[in-house]
C-alpha cells in the first residue's frame, strides 16, 4: 500500500472515520429502505468509500465536487451533514433539497457539493462549467467530477475531455471504475481496458490507482490537484473499484459471479485500511480504536436516521415554488 | 380468449416482430425497464442472439445507429429505457429522423421504433419521470404510438413495425402489470383508430397510455355516484382519431382530458383546443384537463401525488363539470 509518508495518526484515522461514516450511513438507507422508509431508486456507494474519502480529503472547503447518481458517498467525503441528506432521502422538508431531489439529485452547495445527477454523464459538463469559473475567478479553486466506468462511453464525456484539455481547465476527472455498468460488465460497453485510454487521446496526464486504496487514491489526488491549482490543467484518475452489492438496492446482483465477491471482499477499503493502520502501529493489535470509531459512528448515523424520520414532511404550498428562481 | 399480463404480450408481440420480418433487431436490452418482469426478455435474446444489439450508455449514437440502418433498410425496435433519456438521443430523433422523409423529398424513410417508459413511477423525481410525448407530438414526421392495454399493444406493434415511418412507442412501467385478454392469432390495429374503452353518456374523458387504466378506475367510482362516463383510447396521437374525440363529445357534451405530460402545451391541451375549435357547440360545460403540474417532478412521496394525475383527481373533475 502507498504510504504518505509523514501524515499525522490523527489524519490517518479521520480517513477511517469517515469511510466508517459513509459505511454506516449506506448501511442505514439500505434498511431505511427495506423498511419502506425510504422510497425511489437507490444507488449505494458500500464498498466504494475509499476513492470518495481518498480524494476529498486533501480539497479545500471551496472546491467543488459533483457526482453521478452514486453519490451520497462523495456528498458525505465533501463534508455534507450527513442529517440534512438523510432527510432528503427520506424526502422530508429538513433534507438539502427540501425533498425535492432525492437520492439521484442531491445538492449541498454549502459544502461545495454542486450536484449529483440522474443521468449518467450529466454532470461531466458541469464540472467543465465549475472548473472554469474557477479558474476565472484565479483563486486556485478546482473542480472534481466523479463518475462511472459506464459514462466513458457517452458523447457528454467524450466532449468534456476536449473541452478541459483545450482550455486547461482546473478539473479533476475522477473515474471510479467498479467495473460494471447496470448488469453487465465494462467488456460489453467499449474495447478498451484502461479508462485512461480516452484520456490519453485528448492529451490529458491520467493514471489508474488501486481505489479501494484510500492513500493510493489521495496521492493521485494532490498530484492532480496541484497540477490544476498551478494551471497546469486537467487530470484524469481512474479508480479500480468494486461494488459488492447490487446496481440499485432491490437488484440481486446475480449476473455476478461468486468468486468475484469473493476475491473483493478481502480489498474491502475499510478492511484493507485498519489493516494498514494495524501494520504501521497507527491501531492496536486488537483494533480497539477503529472499533469504537465505527461504535461511535453508528451510533451517530442511528441519531441521525431518527431525527430524518421525526421531520415534517414538505407543505404542499412548497410544489410550485422555486420552479423559477425570484 | 387467455389473459396475459401487459409485459408478456409486449414480449410477445416482440417475438413476433422477430418472427415475421427478419429486416426486425432490437437494440437495447431492457424495454420493461428495471422492473422484474425484465426477465422475460431472455429467452427473446437468446433465440435471436444475431438481432439483438447491447448498445452502451450512449444514447445519441445507438439510436442514430438504429435510424441510419432503418434509411438502409433495416426495421430496428429500439429501446431508450427511462423516457428521460430520450433527450440524450433528441438531436438523432427531432432533427434526423422526424425531416429525413420530408427533407428528401420522399427518398428516404426512416421504418423503426423507439421504446420508452414515461411518467411517474415512484421515486423517480425530476429526472426519470418526463413525459416526453407533448414534445414528440409538436414534431411533424414521427409517429406515436401510446398503448394501453395488453391487447392493443399487442396489435400496435404489429403496425408499428411495419410502418415506414419513425414511430415513438410511448409505454408505461405501470402498466406492465396490468392483465387484460389477448387474441392468440396475429392482428393488427392500424394506427389513427381510438378505442372506446368504457362507453357511457355523460362526460367524456380522453386518455392515452396509462392514464387510461386510471381514468377507467375513475369511472367505475363515478359510476357509483350515477355519473356515466365514456373513456375515449386515443391508442395513437399521430395520427389522430379526431373523429372519435367528436363523436363521443357529441354524444356527452362533457370533456375531460386526462394526461400525464405537463400541463402547459400537453397533450390534453391541444386535445381541447382541438374540441374548442371544432365543436364548441356540443359542449354543456367547460373543458376540464387534469394533467401533471407545471413543476419538475418532485422526489418527496407527498409532493410526487399532488404532482400527479391521480384517480381522486379525475373523479373531481367529472364531477365538477357533470350534469
Ligand atoms: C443517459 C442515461 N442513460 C441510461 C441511464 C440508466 N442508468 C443508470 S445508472 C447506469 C449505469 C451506470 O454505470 P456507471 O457509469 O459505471 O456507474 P455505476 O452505477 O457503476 O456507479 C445506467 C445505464 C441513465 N441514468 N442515464
Amino acid at each position: 500500500m502507498t504510504s504518505i509518508g509523514a501524515a499525522e495518526d490523527r489524519a490517518l484515522l479521520d480517513l477511517l472515520e469517515r469511510m466508517w461514516l459513509i459505511r454506516a450511513f449506506e448501511e442505514k438507507v439500505s434498511d431505511l429502505y427495506a423498511r419502506g422508509h425510504i422510497s425511489g431508486l437507490l444507488h449505494l456507494g458500500i464498498g466504494q468509500e475509499g476513492s470518495a474519502v481518498g480524494a476529498c480529503s486533501i480539497l479545500r472547503d471551496d472546491d467543488y465536487v459533483l457526482g453521478s447518481h452514486r453519490a451520497h458517498a462523495h456528498a458525505l467525503a465533501k463534508g455534507a451533514d450527513p442529517e440534512r441528506l438523510m432527510a432528503e432521502l427520506a424526502g422530508r422538508s429538513t433534507g438539502y433539497c427540501a425533498g425535492k431531489g432525492g437520492s439521484m439529485h442531491l445538492v449541498a452547495l454549502e459544502c461545495g457539493f454542486v450536484t449529483a445527477t440522474g443521468v449518467v454523464a450529466g454532470s461531466i459538463p458541469l464540472g467543465l462549467g465549475t472548473a472554469l469559473a474557477g479558474q476565472q475567478a484565479g483563486m486556485g479553486q478546482v473542480t472534481v467530477v466523479f463518475f462511472g466506468d459506464g459514462a466513458g462511453q457517452a458523447g457528454p464525456f467524450h466532449e468534456s475531455l476536449n473541452l478541459a484539455s483545450l482550455w486547461k481547465l482546473p478539473l479533476v476527472f475522477l473515474c471510479e471504475n467498479n467495473g460494471y455498468a447496470e448488469f453487465t460488465p465494462l467488456s460489453a460497453h467499449t474495447n478498451i481496458e484502461r479508462l485512461t485510454h480516452y484520456a490519453d487521446t485528448y492529451q490529458i496526464p491520467s493514471t489508474t490507482v488501486e481505489g479501494n486504496d484510500v492513500l493510493a487514491v489521495q496521492a493521485a489526488t494532490e498530484q492532480a490537484v496541484e497540477l490544476a491549482r498551478s494551471g497546469g490543467g486537467p487530470s484524469f484518475i481512474e479508480a479500480l473499484t468494486h461494488r459488492p452489492r447490487g446496481h440499485y438496492e432491490g437488484d440481486q446482483a446475480k449476473y455476478r459471479e461468486l468468486s468475484e465477491r469473493e476475491e473483493w471482499k478481502e480489498k474491502d477499503p475499510i478492511a484493507r485500511f485498519e489493516m494498514y493502520l494495524e501494520q504501521q502501529n497507527v491501531l492496536s493489535e486488537d483494533a480497539s480504536e477503529a472499533r469504537t470509531i465505527e461504535a461511535d459512528v453508528r451510533q451517530r448515523i442511528e441519531a441521525v436516521a431518527e431525527a430524518a424520520l421525526d421531520a415534517p414532511w414538505p407543505a404542499p404550498e412548497s410544489l410550485t415554488s422555486q420552479v423559477l428562481a425570484s | 380468449m387467455p389473459k396475459r399480463l401487459y409485459a408478456e404480450a409486449l414480449v410477445g408481440a416482440l417475438r413476433r416482430a422477430l418472427e415475421t420480418d427478419d429486416r426486425v433487431h432490437l437494440m437495447g436490452q431492457y424495454f420493461l425497464g428495471l422492473t422484474e418482469h425484465r426477465e422475460l426478455m431472455v429467452e427473446l435474446r437468446e433465440d435471436y442472439v444475431e438481432r439483438v444489439y447491447y448498445p452502451p450508455i450512449a444514447e445519441v449514437g445507438y439510436v442514430g445507429a438504429a435510424i441510419g440502418a432503418a434509411m438502409a433498410g433495416l426495421r430496428p425496435i429500439v429501446d431508450i429505457a427511462t423516457a428521460s433519456f430520450i433527450f440524450q438521443a433528441f438531436p438523432q430523433v427531432v432533427n434526423e429522423a422526424a425531416n429525413v422523409h420530408y427533407m428528401s423529398g420522399g427518398q428516404t424513410s426512416v421504418p423503426m421504433v423507439f421504446h420508452f417508459n414515461q411518467g411517474i413511477r415512484g421515486g423517480g423525481a425530476a429526472q426519470h419521470s418526463h413525459s416526453p410525448q407533448a414534445m414528440l407530438w409538436n414534431t411533424p414526421g414521427l409517429e406515436i404510438m401510446a398503448p394501453s392495454t395488453p391487447a392493443d399493444v399487442k396489435g400496435l406493434v404489429a403496425t408499428a413495425v411495419q410502418s415506414n415511418n419513425p414511430t415513438a412507442w410511448v409505454d408505461h412501467v405501470r402498466l406492465f402489470d396490468t392483465i387484460g385478454e389477448v387474441p392468440d392469432p396475429d392482428y393488427a390495429i392500424p394506427f389513427g383508430v381510438a378505442d372506446i374503452k368504457r362507453s357511457g353518456t355523460d362526460v367524456t374523458i380522453v386518455a392515452s397510455s396509462f392514464m387510461v387504466v386510471r381514468s377507467l378506475a375513475a369511472a367505475e367510482t363515478l359510476a357509483k355516484q350515477g355519473i356515466d362516463v365514456e373513456v375515449v383510447d386515443l391508442r395513437t396521437l399521430t395520427p389522430l382519431d379526431e373523429d372519435a374525440v367528436f363523436t363521443s363529445v357529441a354524444k356527452t357534451g362533457r370533456l375531460v382530458v386526462v394526461d400525464e405530460c405537463h400541463r402547459r402545451c400537453g397533450v390534453a391541451a391541444e386535445i381541447a383546443a382541438l374540441v374548442a375549435e371544432n365543436a364548441l357547440g356540443d359542449l354543456t360545460a367547460p373543458i376540464k384537463r387534469v394533467t401533471a403540474l407545471d413543476v419538475p417532478i418532485p422526489f418527496s412521496p407527498p409532493l410526487e401525488e399532488f404532482v400527479e394525475p391521480t384517480e381522486a383527481k379525475i373523479v373531481e373533475a367529472v364531477s365538477e363539470i357533470a350534469g
